[in-house]
């Protein structure tokens, strides 16, 4: 009967994260207003305090960029360029508003493509995170930047985002990154039940959900999943790395070889929930102090930057879910994945732990070669 | 590309020398050398006495002294993607002890020459010699080793003796390649956070302190409040790293002259860029990217201030009597656009050269001119980095000087190194196209690494930029 319930629950997240259009037409069809969030570490809080929908933008495995080229070169990222590209060619249309944050060196220039593109059409909203974000001044920076972001959903919504409007939305976002949380160690426990394939659409769903809903859900998958007798896995069992692997049509690969994700170190899945935010006192100071007790990220400072305190987190990682190696993705023209790739390397190397690194992008339709290299570090492990 | 060279660029050249002596002698008696970005205020490392090498400078240096290429394969090696910008990889290779050196024979001691090396002989009326083989003679004189990849630690691990001495020896003998090891970095990322990831690397790699100065990305042409209090802070916050650095006070006094030497040298850099706005211009704007090393590695040195005086008034001469260093009457008049290709800086001028194209206007120079009287207005100048600012800021610096320099075409490098200078570009074309009605032309290259630049590419693209421009001006006549 479980198996039954945690298959149906799962066939549901697979079927949103597969059609979020389906969503923002539902949203809209409810009256609500619907805001675009760019990668990376947007306060989708905020937006859920204005009464609106926040909805990730990251990429898609359909498109094929073409319009965007009037705009990029070569040499970026797909997850930017689709998104342009959806924005270009009517996909996100009914987008009542876009948030775009600058962290990264595609974003920092596709910030003013997106605004320009969009002129007359959809309000773009800029956030510039701070990489010096743990001292005051820091905190004091995002909170600046953060009351910017504000002010502008409060002209789209047209609702003042109040302190308690806020903290509640801190919390529905806390009990979601918790359910999240709780729910990729559960996966990692159950490979049996939880495919890698399904295991994406779960996180993936929580991007293109209201997260009240989405949690609801989960906290009901999570409870079947706990109930289950414990999985005597014949397979092998690895972490994922990278910024983004939920192309579906990769991860079958991976439950074709029974190779499951007992965790992942992505910028799509777990990254971002990895802390929460205080549920009390002054509201925003909590979402500034949230971004910055983010930590291992390649994205961000680290001011202990002599070590190798991320490629050392990322090793206890694998050890701690005992996963046998790493799939590091590799998203093309990733730069700031690229540059800690040497050092993630050296620590992996350094611990016994075996690794690939497989180029992904958001335009590939043949796995071919990914799945011989799959299958071929499946056997090694 | 043989010309005169006035008394401003001599020392110019000299101010460059002295910098990268003074740093190698301070690290042999044992003083602190460090590492810093290009745009990180170098006031606040002036005003401790700091030695302090510019790795963005020196990669420029090795692309151009054409070891980019081996050096950039030597940071692949070590597991950095060839996606990563080229300076970054050369440095970083630089960082963890790779050296391109000269081939040498441990037996004899001898630098093992390549034979495909060198320039073409040639004879008393300045003919080609040509070879048996039909291939054009090599003269000898002109003759180089064969390079190859050498690595510090491996020679310093060598037993004292003739092989460690030779391959020491054989490190190649320019200044970015003789370049001492960093004890600290400074990195300030308002041109890229690339930056943040590059000098957290060398912090890594070489164990030494990081002092971080972080300008996000603006999105207004006017910088906030909020925004310098943030900046500002950091300058204090470096301040203080900096005491505990050196174990010193920071030195009210020299930091002022500091600054004031960092202004002086600003607005002289300024006006030499404006003397590109004569027609013709009394020289070519690639020479401003080679003076850039001075306004990078020298601006808080009063001798930089000095010697950019000094090209000031050369070229008020060179004016005054009608001369200009660009070896070829001056037909259209082009900004180029972006950092040049350093490793083909030949190749890239060879068909401007045939056309009669001066370049007569670069991004670099506004992009360099960091003009304040205070504090705040330090932390504002530094806000604006060619790549921290928006669309609008970006447009206005550039048409600003297509106007006042009188171009008649614009040259953009799409440059594979660089991410956030080449990310708006296309709309930047729509733009002056739109604006100002002058042609614009994209070629495809590397700041660093030769491999990603296509010469024919760039020859088809500038003979179409050229026909652009003769329509233009044949429109404007009829």
């Amino acid at each position: 009967m479980s198996m039954e319930k945690i298959e149906s629950l799962l066939k549901e997240f697979a079927e949103i994260s597969e059609h979020p259009h389906r969503q923002i037409e539902a949203f809209k069809a409810e009256g609500k207003k619907v805001i675009g969030v760019l990668p990376y570490y947007a306060p989708e809080e905020l937006v859920y305090a204005a009464g609106m929908v926040p909805m990730g933008i990251w990429g898609s495995n359909k498109k094929t960029i073409s319009m965007a080229k009037e705009y990029c070169a070569t040499f970026y990222c797909t997850i930017a360029q689709l998104a342009l590209e959806m924005l270009l060619d009517g996909t996100l249309d009914d987008l009542d508003g876009l948030i775009t944050p600058t962290i990264c060196d595609t974003l920092r220039p596709m910030s003013q493509n997106f605004r320009v593109a969009m002129k007359d059409k959809l309000p773009c909203i800029f956030l510039a995170h701070p990489q010096q974000r743990k001292p005051a001044f820091g905190l004091q920076f995002t909170m600046d930047q953060y009351q910017h972001v504000k002010s502008e959903l409060e002209k789209i919504s047209g609702n003042t985002i109040t302190d308690e409007a806020l903290r509640e939305a801190i919390k529905v976002y806390n009990r979601s990154r918790a359910a999240r949380r709780e729910f990729v160690k559960l996966a990692g426990e159950h490979p049996d039940a939880v495919s890698a394939v399904n295991r994406s659409g779960v996180l993936r769903a929580a991007w293109f959900m209201i997260k009240d809903d989405h949690t609801a859900k989960l906290e009901a998958l999570n409870a079947e999943l706990r109930a289950l007798p414990a999985c005597d896995w014949k397979g092998k069992k690895i972490v994922t790395s990278g910024i983004i692997c939920d192309n579906p049509k990769l991860l079958q690969i991976f439950d074709e070889n029974k190779i499951a994700i007992a965790a992942d170190d992505v910028a799509h899945e777990s990254r971002p929930i990895r802390v929460d935010a205080a549920e009390t006192g002054d509201p925003m100071m909590a979402l500034a102090q949230q971004f910055a007790d983010q930590d291992y990220d390649i994205l961000l400072y680290d001011e202990f930057s002599s070590q190798n305190r991320r490629g050392d987190f990322v090793v206890k990682q694998v050890k701690d879910s005992g996963a046998q190696g790493l799939v590091l993705f590799m998203q093309q023209f990733c730069d700031p994945e690229e540059m800690e790739y040497p050092y993630l390397k050296k620590a992996l190397d350094a611990a016994g732990i075996p690794h690939i690194k497989l180029g992904v992008d958001q335009q590939m339709r043949d796995f071919g070669q990914a799945s011989t290299a799959i299958q071929a570090f499946a056997d090694v492990l | 590309m043989a010309k005169e060279v006035s008394p401003g660029v001599l020392a110019l050249r000299k101010v460059v020398e002295d910098v990268y002596a003074d740093a190698r002698v301070a690290k042999k008696e044992g003083k602190l050398v460090g590492w810093s970005s290009s745009k990180f205020p170098c006031e606040l490392a002036e005003a401790f006495g700091l030695n302090v090498m510019y790795p963005e400078n020196q990669a420029a240096g090795i692309a151009a002294n054409r070891d980019g290429e081996i050096m950039c394969k030597a940071a692949e090696d070590l597991g950095f993607d060839n996606d990563i910008c080229g300076y970054t990889r050369i440095s970083l290779a630089y960082a963890a002890g790779k050296r391109a050196s000269r081939k040498v024979d441990l037996e004899t001691g001898e630098y093992v020459i390549n034979p495909n090396s060198g320039k073409p002989l040639k004879d008393e009326n300045g003919k080609v010699v040509m070879g048996e083989d039909g291939k054009p003679v090599k003269d000898p004189k002109t003759m180089q080793p064969y390079t190859v990849l050498d690595d510090i630690h491996e020679i310093e691990a060598l037993p004292d003796g003739r092989e460690k001495d030779l391959r020491r020896a054989a490190i190649k003998p320019y200044r970015q390649m003789q370049m001492p090891q960093p004890d600290f970095v400074l990195c300030c990322n308002n041109i890229c956070n690339c930056m943040t990831k590059w000098y957290e690397n060398i912090a890594r790699m070489c164990n030494v302190p990081l002092i971080m100065i972080d300008i996000p990305y603006n999105n207004t042409v006017e910088v906030h409040d909020t925004n310098v209090a943030y900046v500002r802070a950091q300058f204090d916050h470096a301040i203080k790293q900096l005491e505990e650095l050196t174990g010193k006070k920071f030195d009210e006094k020299k930091f002022e002259e500091a600054c004031a030497n960092a202004n002086r040298t600003a607005s002289a850099w300024l006006r030499v860029c404006d003397y590109l706005q004569y027609k013709p211009a009394p020289y070519s704007g690639f020479d401003l990217f080679n003076h850039m090393a001075d306004v990078v590695t020298a601006r808080g040195r009063v001798q930089a201030a000095e010697a950019f005086e000094q090209l000031e008034k050369d070229l008020a001469e060179a004016v005054k009597t009608g001369k200009s260093t660009t070896p070829f009457p001056e037909k259209y008049r082009v900004m180029f656009e972006g950092i040049p290709c350093w490793p083909k800086l030949p190749n890239l001028f060879k068909p401007l050269k045939e056309h009669g194209v001066n370049v007569t206007a670069v991004v670099y120079a506004p992009a360099f001119g960091f003009v304040y009287n205070n504090m705040d207005e330090m932390v504002r100048a530094y806000y604006k980095a060619p790549n921290s600012v928006c669309i609008e800021q970006g447009v206005s610096w550039r048409e600003g000087i297509c106007k006042d320099n009188k171009v008649d075409g614009v040259l953009v490098h799409y440059n594979r190194s660089c991410k956030p200078w080449s990310g708006y570009m296309a709309e930047m074309q729509r733009r002056f196209t739109e604006d100002l009605g002058i042609p614009c032309a994209g070629f495809d290259g590397d700041q660093a690494d030769p491999r990603n630049f296509n010469e024919a590419q760039y020859e088809t693209r500038v003979q179409g930029l050229v026909e652009a421009m003769e329509a233009n001006a044949e429109n404007k006549e009829g």
